[in-house]
């Protein structure tokens, strides 16, 4: 049960992290279009990485 | 088994036009058609209620000792060929075909091997302790009388392995031989090109460096398409899921640190261990910390981010499917069957996304990190 | 994690561990190599072919800003060519105007005095002879009259009240 709570947890604050993410690499893309390649491959790498922590703790909770 | 098997093979069928790979289909299907193999041992049975199709996907997500095409329920025939089981008994080697078990994964039937008695519980080969003659279950469904063998088996995925290399060997050969001819390369070496050059001038040179890049080169190409490749090979319906093994992922992720370790400058370990402007006594703890990151939590987070999405991928894709099963009574056989349908559809075209992303990301982030190892810092 | 460290095989791993390896060092030596050798090859070939056609493109830059200067001083010298011949030609032109207005002039004056003396000449000629007429004429008249008496005496008398009238 705990752990389904934790799981869920774990959802919500990474979807937030993602949420910011992509909200600010598309108003940085918008304020600065020649520079969206840049933005968008910085934008995966830490997407990743928080991905990397959502995944570790849903699987460490799990 | 065999509905559900079905029609899995109906909705991958549909996915395959989308794969862009599609020799390797071609390759697989003539291997396919030569390989059949009918065995009638085992009874067929439909997979329809939830725990059955539950037990079902997490029987796919494991890895499997044969090549499982489907299974006729009117004749209870498996379409399947069998793969090698090499496993290290207390007894020594032993190798024999994974048709001796018959498809059975409970533990009944007992294979005996010049004084060894092995069987398979859930893909896992037990050996049988001395004197016994049939598996115990405890409670929770654990064997009591049996333990696990070191199974070196050639597997589904270690042949999804050879597979995926043998791909990459061909295709990767002939854009090699296509440049002795001239300097544009002829065939598939066109489309595996442009691939290679995308890898070097956007992963390895921005974060390796311009100077260090060369010598990461083969490890870094080699991993992205190999994970490319099972990645893509898990989306056909031949059933791999390679790249969902936590073996393979935790092995490509070591293999990443390895590198990085052996290959890390002088002052990147001055850095790691022993950084400088930082007040003394904060240098140990820091030291601890920097260290166990690189050991242990990077490799981490590469190999259960790539574990974890594909099988939660693959998961999805399977469950999507199922819901033709599950939902047939609450909205009737058409409705449901056009839902997991679009759905599975949607989600799969997704998949060929991620499995992109996934190598991309795997071969960023191994690069990202050589790159902190390998950069040597401005003295000031 | 306990049922990850379950499904968790060794073999699986060594076997990925020695099929990777494996497969790193056939790559490695049957395709990276050769391929990444071939692009460095050629990517060096067209960077080479580029900078050489910069040069080229350069050195047919000066050639024609050469071109350009000498048609520039041929064009120059050609003016300057056809203006002194202008000048000249204007030159000679207004001489010689001068010259033919001098001589017009000259051959006019000369015309006129000319004219002139022989107008005078013509004029001395003709008082010469008005007068000698005029002596006949005077020498006629005074013969009539003197061979008559009366007429005689009235002309000396009409003469002299005309010189006494003056």
């Amino acid at each position: 049960m705990y752990n389904l709570i934790g799981a869920g947890l774990i959802v919500i604050g990474g979807g937030i992290g993602l949420g910011q993410i992509g909200g600010k690499a598309m108003e940085s893309i918008a304020r600065q279009p020649e520079a969206a390649g840049k933005i968008q491959t910085a934008m995966i790498i830490i997407g990743a990485l928080l991905e990397g922590l959502a995944f570790g703790a849903l699987i460490l909770g799990k | 088994m065999l509905l559900f098997r079905k029609e899995i093979m109906i909705a991958k069928q549909s996915i395959k036009f989308l794969v862009v790979l599609f020799t390797l289909t071609t390759t697989l299907t003539a291997f396919a058609n030569g390989g059949d193999h009918e065995n009638q041992h085992t009874k067929g049975n439909q997979v329809d209620s939830p725990d059955e199709i539950r037990e079902y996907i997490s029987h796919h997500l494991k890895d499997s000792h044969d090549f499982h095409f489907y299974s006729d329920n009117a004749t209870g025939r498996h379409f399947s060929f069998p793969l090698p089981v090499i496993v290290w008994t207390s007894e020594g080697l032993r190798t024999f075909m994974s048709s001796e078990f018959h498809h059975d994964d409970a533990g009944h039937v007992i294979v005996e091997k010049d004084g060894v008695k092995l069987t398979k519980i859930h893909s896992k080969i037990h050996e049988l302790e001395a004197g016994a003659h049939q598996v115990k279950f405890d409670e929770y469904h654990h064997a009591v009388n049996a333990h696990r063998v070191l199974d070196f088996s050639i597997t589904k995925s270690v042949f999804g392995m050879l597979l995926a290399g043998l791909l990459m060997l061909l295709g990767f050969g002939a854009l090699a031989r296509s440049y002795k001819k001239g300097h544009v390369p002829t065939g598939i070496g066109r489309f595996l090109e442009p691939l290679v050059i995308y890898v070097r001038d956007e992963i390895a040179k921005p974060n390796i460096g311009e100077k260090k890049y060369r010598k990461f080169m083969g490890f870094l190409l080699t991993v992205f398409f190999f994970i490319w490749i099972l990645n893509l090979l898990g989306l056909t319906p031949l059933g791999f899921n390679v790249t969902g093994q936590i073996a393979v992922t935790a092995c490509l992720a070591i293999f990443t640190m390895l590198i990085y370790m052996f290959s890390g400058s002088k002052d990147f370990w001055a850095h790691t261990l022993w950084m400088p402007g930082v007040p003394y006594l904060l240098r140990i703890p820091l030291a601890i910390i920097e260290l166990v990151g690189f050991v242990l939590i990077k490799p981490f987070s590469l190999l259960v981010r790539l574990f974890a999405n594909m099988t939660a991928g693959h998961f999805v894709v399977m469950s999507l499917i199922a819901l033709m099963i599950t939902m047939k009574e609450a909205f009737g056989p058409v409705t449901s069957t056009g839902m997991s349908l679009v759905l599975a559809l949607f989600i799969s075209v997704i998949e060929i996304l991620v499995a992109f992303l996934q190598a991309f990301i795997f071969t960023m982030l191994s690069s990202l990190f050589i790159g902190m190892a390998v950069e040597e810092h401005d003295h000031h | 994690m306990d049922q990850l460290l379950n499904d968790f095989s060794p073999g699986l791993f060594f076997m990925q561990a020695i099929i990777l390896l494996i497969l790193i060092v056939l790559m490695r030596k049957f395709a990276w190599k050769p391929i990444l050798n071939s692009l460095q090859d050629r990517e060096d070939g067209i960077k080479n072919a580029l900078e050489s056609a910069e040069n080229a493109k350069l050195e047919m830059q000066n050639l024609r800003a050469d071109n350009d200067r000498l048609l520039k001083e041929a064009r120059a010298e050609r003016e300057t060519m056809l203006k002194e011949a202008r000048e000249l030609k204007d030159k000679m032109i207004e001489d010689a105007k001068t010259e033919a207005q001098e001589q017009a002039d000259k051959m006019i004056a000369q015309a006129q005095a000319s004219i002139e003396s022989e107008k005078k000449a013509a004029m001395a000629e003709l008082k010469n002879h008005v007068a000698g007429i005029s002596l006949e004429i005077a020498e006629k008249v005074v013969r009539t009259e003197l061979s008559n008496k009366d007429k005689q005496l009235q002309l000396v008398e009409t003469m002299l009240d005309e010189k006494s009238l003056n």
